[in-house]
């Protein structure tokens, strides 16, 4: 079997995904074609030896609709030999491109793929792809299907986490995603938006509110409460499931849930020959890959299970993981993680996450691949472990290795 | 014989009179489908008829709604596969209605239908309510006591005579849930706001107006928007923004609602949901499967036996003895507190005369205020006037004087429980009234043979066991004492016929019957606490098997002192046989402490200043500390659901209760014992008396004997046999 390795990884800044934000004039296509052609262009690539283009995206309907995939090869510099592969796995979407990829490679299917993402959700609203999960009333009541937030909030209650827990993880999402800017740690991957006439649109992750303190976030009123307690009241629902719990503590807020973005990521993955061929080294090994199916209601504990199941698969131990990225979600999905793992925090999330900076859906789980790299090559880190919560309930995780 | 006239006037307007035979209002069978048929299509096919109008024979109404048991012949009608029969019964019941609707247009252009009104002189229920919603146009009478709607989830189904399906696409999901998940009826003025029937007219213009529109109608009037082209359903298709999220909310809101236990709703909100995507007739089809589906359901057979079949026979006089018309006339009413103002305010509300007596005058006037505090909240809902409520309270004699009770049929002491007061009321007032007079005890607690001693004429004493609050429940627990007599039985049953509430009549035991059961299920809760068990997990428990109020918040609405009382009574009166329990020592401690309920904003229960329970009170948890593993869902609701089923059982078997119809009703109107399970009995027939003898035995081996199967039980375990084969023959299920 062959060993699939990452030769580079690129993203875009991520943009509001509103409609002030600096990304809503550019298009799903525009903006996936842009980053095809940067980690093209920083490779040097020959695209036709690419096998395929794999990407996630989540609201595949109107511009994101049709295979995106394909009409991103197509838009972009890429030759047009370059299938194109559009895939939903929700949330982790862009971690399921390039685990696809990389599972592709070490089973021979191709020498070389590009996998990713991207997620407009100014100009795609989550959610406007329909879902019968919590539509269909036979299968809404069947998974006991409540939205994220009170999922999160289930979480928050079950395993005992408070507002101040939350907030205080959500500060420390913005700090540190201020000292990774400051410090130029994302410099190796950002790639600068620009329109047709090479002008600059975006070249930060514009989403971040540095300086925000435990004070400030306790200004928010909790953004679940009134759909959890009053209409519909999707409480009831929850605790049917769980009939343990009295109530549901609402804690979740806009300033310790992910931000709605725009943004778009890609991974270079290849074959130990296909570096050789094309003269391009290794940054790491794709040593393992997972996904999970889980409890619907809770849906966002994913992550606990995933690694679990990753580590055992790959006969290895949390301990042997030097650094971990796990999606900010919600605030309550990373505390579930450290506390079901005793992984301290210093060694999760380092740089900040999607609290501070956005979950631009379809397109995070191949930036967080990324984030770890180059976190890693950073502070000479050997193992790296990325892990999502995703919705219906499932999870994935990927390990890196240093090579 | 047909219940369906028709005729043709001589400006080629046809009528079709439904007019049920021997009932006084239109119930629809079997026959009556196939009669309405053949005046439809002659209509159709007469060149000389230019519409029809279908209407009532009966003053004030149109239909009363299905005859159930249409269900049954249904399910009979395919052999062994009772599905089918079901599914073919209800597409023939659409293909009737929507030859109505299409009305012999053509289905391309929509042209060449005869205008068919449905005329209603007033209350419209169920298939009567579908067959107009079938019509071009409902015009109803201005008739305000008329009631229209689809009660049909009421008793466990829900409307798949096409009513699901016209009514959501009539009016969008949102403005047909009112009517089809929680049954709403309206009267004509609010049915015609609500966009259910579309014009009201005064009633003697009704059959007049309904002509005037057939004859005017033109092809496009009788062209339903649903097949019409572009029809969009309002407020949104599920896949539509909007009506994406009225479907969400839909769904979140029934599920919490029903705690997931009663198949009616979600099949109901299912067929909705699938129907809405696709073109009507395909609708229809998807509704008359999920109907199927429901009927299939042995929640809802046992729903409609208990609750409507039953239910009504009991109301009849099922268990009345065959004596002459007992009716009450004049009633005494003993003792003013909260029961007896509340007997004497239903007695009243029945055209019954009352004399109300207590022992002050004052006491006596605090009794009969309570009506009116009663007919003034009525009146202030529309729903009472002025006049009325001076002839009730008109009715009503509060007084000191015992002597006013001459001339009473009946009477009913609802003085202290004490059994020395009672004897002592009992002997006064034999010496007053009349040798006919039958004397009624409403006790809870005191056994009617006991207070019968005091009585001269123990054969005209008897039991009658009100349920508080008097106005509010609708049971009426009948006891009789081991000298009642027929008379006094048929007495008993007759007054509760008169005041409208639903009889049951037990022997004397402890308790009686539904007290009997429910104790057992509060007590099973209280000791899940001094278990260590999650209270949380005790009160969802009991919600999540359709118990209207677990067993905590229960004993805090009955008070706690009530609890603590009944518990002294009773070891005094069991003596050494009292089993030594943890329960008393939670009470004893609770009512110690003054956590006496939320009469006293503290028990199980936290309150705030206004009475409102905000959670469990954390004092419990600090003394009966959360036991590291927890009892799963399953398990917590076998120990409670037993704790009274069993109870039930071993009442049958001692023959203080006699007839498990009787049994299963009381259960539900009496303590609300799952609905959704047609009563005690029911439940233990779907799951079957050998599974039920098996979680005994888990149950007693890991609990105790109290959960011990009655030996009944165990007969009918062995030979397979379920309750209703057994002791209801003549009671099939629906």
């Amino acid at each position: 079997m062959s060993e699939a390795y990452i030769y580079d990884a690129v993203r875009s800044p991520r943009g509001k995904g509103r409609k002030d934000g600096s990304l809503h004039e550019v298009t799903s296509v525009s903006l996936s074609a842009q980053i095809l052609n940067a980690i093209k262009d920083r490779n040097n690539l020959d695209t036709t030896s690419i096998e395929d283009v794999i990407w996630g995206n989540v609201t595949q309907v109107g511009e994101q609709g049709g295979c995106l995939a394909r009409s991103a090869v197509l838009a972009s510099d890429f030759d047009e030999q370059v299938p194109g592969l559009a895939i939903n796995r929700f949330c982790a979407s862009g971690m399921e491109a390039v685990n696809l990829a990389a599972n592709q490679i070490k089973g021979g299917a191709g020498q070389a793929y590009v996998a990713g993402g991207v997620e407009m959700m100014g100009r795609v609203p989550m959610g406007s792809d329909g879902a019968a999960i919590a539509v269909d009333p036979s299968l809404a009541m069947k998974t006991y299907f409540v939205p994220q937030g009170i999922s999160a909030d289930i979480i928050a209650t079950e395993y005992g986490f408070s507002r101040d827990d939350a907030d205080a993880l959500a500060v420390q999402s913005q700090n540190r995603a201020d000292v990774a800017w400051k410090d130029h740690r994302f410099d190796k991957s950002i790639v600068t938006i620009k329109d047709q006439n090479g002008l600059k649109i975006l070249d930060h992750d514009e989403y971040m509110r540095p300086g925000t303190d435990m004070q400030t976030l306790g200004a928010l009123n909790p953004a679940f409460q009134a759909m959890g307690e009053v209409m519909p009241g999707f409480d009831k629902v929850a605790l049917l499931k769980y009939p343990h719990l009295e109530k549901i503590k609402h804690i979740h807020h806009a300033g310790n849930s992910s931000g709605i973005v725009d943004g778009s990521a890609a991974v270079l993955i290849g074959s130990k020959e296909f570096g050789e061929a094309h003269g391009l080294k290794p940054r790491a090994r794709i040593r393992a890959t997972a996904k999970i199916g889980t409890d619907p209601t809770i849906m966002l504990t994913g992550p606990v299970p995933v690694t679990e199941k990753i580590l055992r698969d790959h006969g290895m131990a949390i301990s042997d993981i030097d650094l971990f990225e796990v999606n900010e979600a919600f605030a309550s999905v990373v505390l579930r993680f450290m506390q079901a793992f005793d992984v301290d925090q210093s060694k999760v999330n380092v740089n900040g996450g999607a609290i501070a900076m956005g979950h631009p859906l379809g397109a995070t789980g191949a930036i967080i691949i990324g984030t770890l790299l180059d976190e890693m090559e950073r502070s000479d880190k050997e193992i790296g472990l990325a892990t999502l919560c995703i919705a219906s309930g499932m999870g994935a995780a990927t390990i890196i290795e240093r090579v | 014989m047909t219940d369906f006239t028709y005729s043709v006037d001589a400006d080629g307007v046809a009528t079709i009179t439904w007019d049920t035979v021997g009932k006084s209002m239109n119930v629809m069978n079997q026959q009556g489908f196939l009669d309405l048929e053949v005046h439809i299509d002659t209509a159709l096919a007469d060149d000389a008829v230019k519409g029809v109008i279908i209407t009532s024979g009966k003053e004030g109404s149109f239909a009363g709604g299905m005859d159930l048991n249409i269900i049954a012949k249904m399910k009979e009608s395919e052999g062994d596969n009772p599905a089918k029969g079901l599914f073919e019964g209800v597409m023939g019941m659409h293909a009737i209605l929507r030859k109505i609707e299409r009305a012999g247009m053509d289905p391309k252009t929509l042209k060449g239908g005869k205008p068919i009104v449905a005329a209603l002189p007033g209350t419209a229920l169920g298939i009567g309510l579908e067959i107009p919603l079938a019509c071009h146009r409902i015009i109803a009478a201005d008739n305000q006591k008329a009631k229209i709607g689809l009660p049909e989830i009421m008793v466990g189904i829900f409307p798949g005579a096409g009513g699901t399906m016209r009514l959501t696409r009539k009016l969008g999901a949102m403005g047909a849930s009112p009517l089809l998940l929680e049954g709403k009826l309206n009267d004509p003025m609010k049915a015609k706001a609500a966009g259910v029937v579309d014009e009201v007219v005064p009633a003697d213009q009704l059959l007049e107006r309904a002509k005037e529109w057939v004859l005017n109608a033109k092809d496009a009037d009788i062209v339903k928007p649903w097949d019409a082209k572009g029809y969009k359903m309002p407020g949104g298709a599920p896949y539509h923004p909007a009506g994406f999220m009225t479907f969400v909310g839909a769904s979140a809101m029934v599920h919490g609602k029903t705690m997931g236990v009663y198949p009616a709703a979600k099949s109901l909100l299912s067929a909705v949901y699938e129907g809405s995507m696709v073109p009507f007739d395909t609708a229809l089809k998807i509704e008359a499967r999920w109907f199927t589906n429901v009927l299939m359901n042995p929640s809802s057979s046992a729903m409609i036996r208990s609750l409507f079949i039953n239910k009504e026979a009991l109301e009849k006089g099922a268990n009345r003895p065959a004596v002459a018309d007992e009716k009450v006339s004049k009633v005494g009413v003993i003792g003013a507190g909260m029961m007896g103002a509340g007997i004497a305010l239903v007695s009243a509300l029945a055209g019954i005369k009352v004399v109300l007596i207590d022992a002050k005058q004052e006491a006596a006037d605090k009794g009969k205020a309570y009506t009116t505090a009663y007919m003034d909240k009525g009146i202030a809902r529309k729903k009472a006037t002025e006049e009325k409520k001076e002839v009730v309270l008109s009715l009503i004699n509060a007084t000191t004087d015992y002597s006013a009770l001459k001339g009473c049929d009946l009477i009913v002491e609802a003085v202290f429980e004490d059994i020395g007061v009672k004897a002592e009321v009992t002997k006064k007032i034999e010496e007053i009234v009349g040798e006919d007079t039958i004397f009624a005890t409403n006790t809870s607690t005191l056994p009617i043979t006991d207070l019968a001693k005091a009585s001269k004429r123990p054969e005209q004493f008897i039991g009658i066991h009100f349920f508080s609050p008097v106005d509010k429940m609708l049971l009426v627990e009948i006891i009789k004492g081991k000298a009642t007599g027929d008379r006094a039985v048929a007495k008993a049953l007759d007054f509760v016929r008169q005041i409208r509430k639903t009889p049951i009549v037990v022997n004397d035991a402890r308790f009686f019957y539904a007290n009997r059961c429910i104790i057992p299920y509060i007590n099973e809760g209280i000791r899940l606490v001094t278990e260590g068990v999650a209270p949380a997990l005790i009160e969802n428990a009991a919600k999540m098997v359709g118990m209207p109020l677990g067993p905590l918040q229960l004993t805090d609405e009955t008070s706690i002192d009530l609890g603590v009382k009944i518990a002294k009574a009773t070891k005094a009166a069991m003596g050494a046989d009292y089993p030594n329990d943890t329960v008393d020592e939670v009470l004893f401690w609770m009512a110690d402490a003054g956590r006496l309920g939320r009469k006293a904003n503290a028990g199980f229960f936290a309150y705030d200043d206004k009475g409102k329970r905000t959670g469990l009170w954390e004092g419990l948890g600090e003394k009966y500390s959360l036991s590291d593993t927890q009892p799963d869902l399953t398990e917590v609701q076998h120990r409670l659901l037993f704790a009274q089923v069993l109870e039930a059982v071993r009442a049958l078997e001692e023959g203080v209760l006699m007839d498990i119809r009787e049994g299963d009703v009381g259960a539900i109107l009496g303590w609300g014992f799952a609905p959704w399970s047609g009563g005690p009995f029911s439940w233990l027939d779907m799951i079957g008396a050998p599974r039920a003898v098996e979680i005994c035995e888990s149950l007693t081996a890991s609990h105790g004997e109290r959960f011990t199967a009655p030996k009944l039980l165990h007969d009918m375990a062995a030979k397979n046999e379920s309750f209703y084969e057994r002791f209801g023959a003549n009671q099939k299920a629906a």
